[in-house]
């Protein structure tokens, strides 16, 4: 139980120092570049235009369909990862319980595909 | 002296000298992959040029060799420039997250047998996670930048990376079932012995011809990698003719190389974990003298190069995609094949070792 | 020592940004600290030994779900004072189902007992000689098929609902047909006409 965390805190003391690392960029450049905003220089960036509106829109529904079917399939991924330890003791009912499994979520994916979920018009 | 530098280090706290040790490993491991990082932004750049028959960098250093430093230079003491309708803190948190995600990602990576930061038992769920963390950088870069063509940007890339993470998911299962492990060591142990055991030919599975399989998941690996870290073909979220640079558009100076830095290190990672995965990893082509006298990290090294170097020419050889090519190649062809092959994949494994284990 | 300040630093960010979660004026930045939560959440899941499920709620709620609830919030036109108007009239059902949701929680802190044999009968994440991920997978599929195949069944649901809820074709879009294309033939759509020279094509 220690053993298993002591391989985890290198992760945390890394996540420390990548964190100053990048945070030391910035700093630097903050410290040692010029910084003299004026109105034209931190306007957005337009082609040359002045914004008309604000710039975050409403955008297709069909972003949200791709989110959700992601969520899905990632949880199928998810199911899929402890299942190789049964696999690879050769249990032969494991393999056939993730068939079953698989096959439901086949079933799901053939609709979407049937339903035009998948094309990006 | 030895002795009393020793003498010295033992009498310190256990608690201390391991945190020390630790922290000098991660230096030793940071600092070269950041170097090495700057002469791996030089070859992608020498690399393109070469195929457009121009000369590319090389004033600063001998054949330009030292333009990554000249660059880095430049970029920290050039303005940050922070939009007037940005939201301040997540504008500078955005870069920050994407360097640092990508760089805690390489704590698991085994370079040769035993040099590796962390050996947690997990460690491929653990790239899994944190490499599907990055597309929040994007989407708070371009959020915060208040600005069109960064929201657009970041928009399109959110979708793409999404859409092709699951087929990577897929494929990661497909190679992990054939060496039951989860720890990126063991899985590079398994593929010793020679070219022949790398999970890409995996001729030890025979008689069954698992490199059908295998290969075809190869390229697949590839091609999602090139998608998952937008570079081209698949650079959409930051096409120039369209969207000038996507997400980046508005930021400048060193937050903008943390987006850099952050990007090259997940192609490099990329490449790290096609290596890792399915090319036996630190692992010499053949068992024998002249090829085991070549230190482990060197054969890794040269892997990941040559990787890194078919990046390069598919971003100067091949035209972009459009969106819904994209979409329709991760959802309708990647998703399914890489399904279909986590599924046989399963059987021939199970019933093999269900016979060789007598049931 | 070290795992009881990681608990207990771990333990104050997640309160602290679910916290603001709630208190956060801007909604991106209230699923941002969603985020942090989880985050602390998955650490504090690695501090019992369950290593999967502590990667598995990075890889799902923060890299999956985390991203729909991003899309929804930013596309949100937020009125704040529009939001201000409604807090008092809804102050009075808000703070019922609040109070009785803190005496839960408060109940289940102080007044929870458990039986003698609870503790003999918990599972460890971490069984001698087996990875957390490994002793997992000896049980969800084969002795827990049946809450395993039901999560599939839960799965199958979401997707068809999700499409029904969300899919709506537009009309007059034109789409890429490979079949068509690819079918395509040249007797189709060339026609070689030998033209007179000074007659055009009539």
């Amino acid at each position: 139980m220690d053993a298993l965390l002591l391989e985890y805190l290198p992760i945390l003391i890394f996540l420390g120092i990548a964190t100053v690392l990048g945070l030391a960029f910035m700093v630097a450049a903050f410290v040692l570049a010029p910084s003299d905003p004026d109105p034209e220089k931190v306007s957005t960036y337009e082609c040359g235009f002045n914004a008309f509106d604000d710039a975050r829109l409403k955008f297709d529904v069909r972003f949200y369909l791709v989110a959700i079917l992601f969520i899905i399939f990632d949880l199928e991924v998810a199911f899929l990862f402890p299942w190789i330890f049964p696999i690879f003791e050769g249990n032969i009912f494991a393999f056939w319980s993730m068939a079953v499994f698989l096959a439901v979520l086949t079933v799901g994916f053939l609709y979407e595909w049937r339903k035009g979920a998948l094309d990006w018009e | 002296m030895f002795t009393a530098i020793a003498n010295w280090w033992g009498s310190l706290p256990a608690e201390l000298t391991w945190s020390l040790a630790t922290i000098g490993q991660i230096m030793a491991f940071v600092v070269p992959l950041l170097l090495s990082l700057a002469f791996l932004l030089l070859m992608d750049r020498k690399v393109w040029a070469a195929v457009q028959m121009r000369k590319g960098p090389n004033t600063v250093g001998a054949f330009g060799l030292l333009q990554s430093f000249a660059d880095f230079i430049k970029f920290v003491v050039k303005e940050i420039v922070v939009p007037a309708g940005a939201d301040r803190p997540l504008f500078l948190l955005a870069p920050l997250l994407t360097f640092v995600f990508a760089f805690i990602t390489w704590a698991v990576v085994p370079v040769a047998p035993g040099w590796v930061i962390s050996d947690i038992n997990v460690g491929i769920l653990y790239i899994f996670a944190i490499s599907s963390l990055g597309v929040y950088g994007i989407i708070i870069g371009g959020w915060a930048s208040n600005s069109k063509y960064p929201f657009l940007g970041s928009l399109r890339s959110a979708a793409q990376m999404v859409s092709y993470e699951v087929s990577i998911g897929f494929i990661l299962v497909t190679v992990l079932l054939m060496a039951g492990t989860m720890n990126l060591s063991a899985l590079v142990e398994a593929q010793g012995g020679g070219f022949w055991n790398w999970h890409v030919l995996s001729l030890d599975m025979l008689p069954w011809p698992t490199f059908l399989i295998t290969i075809p998941m190869f390229v697949i690996f590839f091609i999602s990698a090139l998608a998952e870290t937008n570079r081209p073909p698949f650079d959409l979220p930051e096409a120039e003719s369209e969207l000038v640079a996507g997400y980046q558009v508005e930021y400048s100076s060193t937050p903008y190389l943390l987006f850099m830095i952050g990007e090259y290190l997940n192609i490099v990672l990329m490449c790290a974990l096609m290596t890792v995965l399915f090319f036996g990893g630190w692992h010499a082509p053949f068992d024998f003298a002249p090829f085991t006298w070549v230190p482990p990290v060197f054969w890794f090294a040269i892997k990941v190069v040559f990787f890194f170097f078919m990046f390069a020419m598919v971003k100067a050889l091949v035209p972009r995609y459009r969106y819904d090519q994209l979409m329709r190649l991760g959802w309708k062809i990647f998703l399914p094949t890489s399904l279909a092959a986590v599924f046989v994949m399963g059987a021939i494994v199970v019933y093999t070792r269900n016979a060789a284990l007598g049931g | 020592m070290l795992q009881a300040a990681a608990f207990y630093i771990f333990s104050a960010i997640a309160v602290f940004s679910a916290l603001m979660v709630v208190f956060a004026k801007n909604p991106v930045r209230a699923v941002l600290f969603l985020i942090l939560a989880f985050f602390s959440a998955a650490g504090l899941f690695i501090l019992l030994g369950a290593e999967f499920l502590a990667m598995i709620l990075v890889i799902v709620y923060v890299g999956a779900v985390a991203v729909l609830f991003l899309f929804v919030v930013m596309m949100l036109d937020i009125d704040f004072a529009e939001l201000k108007a409604g807090f008092a009239e809804n102050a009075i059902v808000g703070g019922a189902v609040a109070s009785v949701l803190a005496l839960v929680l408060v109940l289940s802190g102080f007044i929870w007992v458990d039986a003698n044999s609870a503790q003999a009968n918990l599972a460890a994440p971490t069984p001698e000689g087996v990875s957390n991920v490994a002793a997992l997978g000896a049980l969800i599929y084969d002795r827990y098929v049946l809450f395993f195949q039901l999560a599939g069944l839960v799965l199958l649901v979401a997707m068809i609902g999700a499409i029904v809820l969300t899919l709506r074709h537009r009309d007059g879009v034109k789409r890429q047909d490979m079949h068509k294309q690819v079918n395509r033939k040249r007797e189709d759509s060339v026609e070689i006409v030998d033209v007179e020279p000074g007659e055009g094509i009539g």
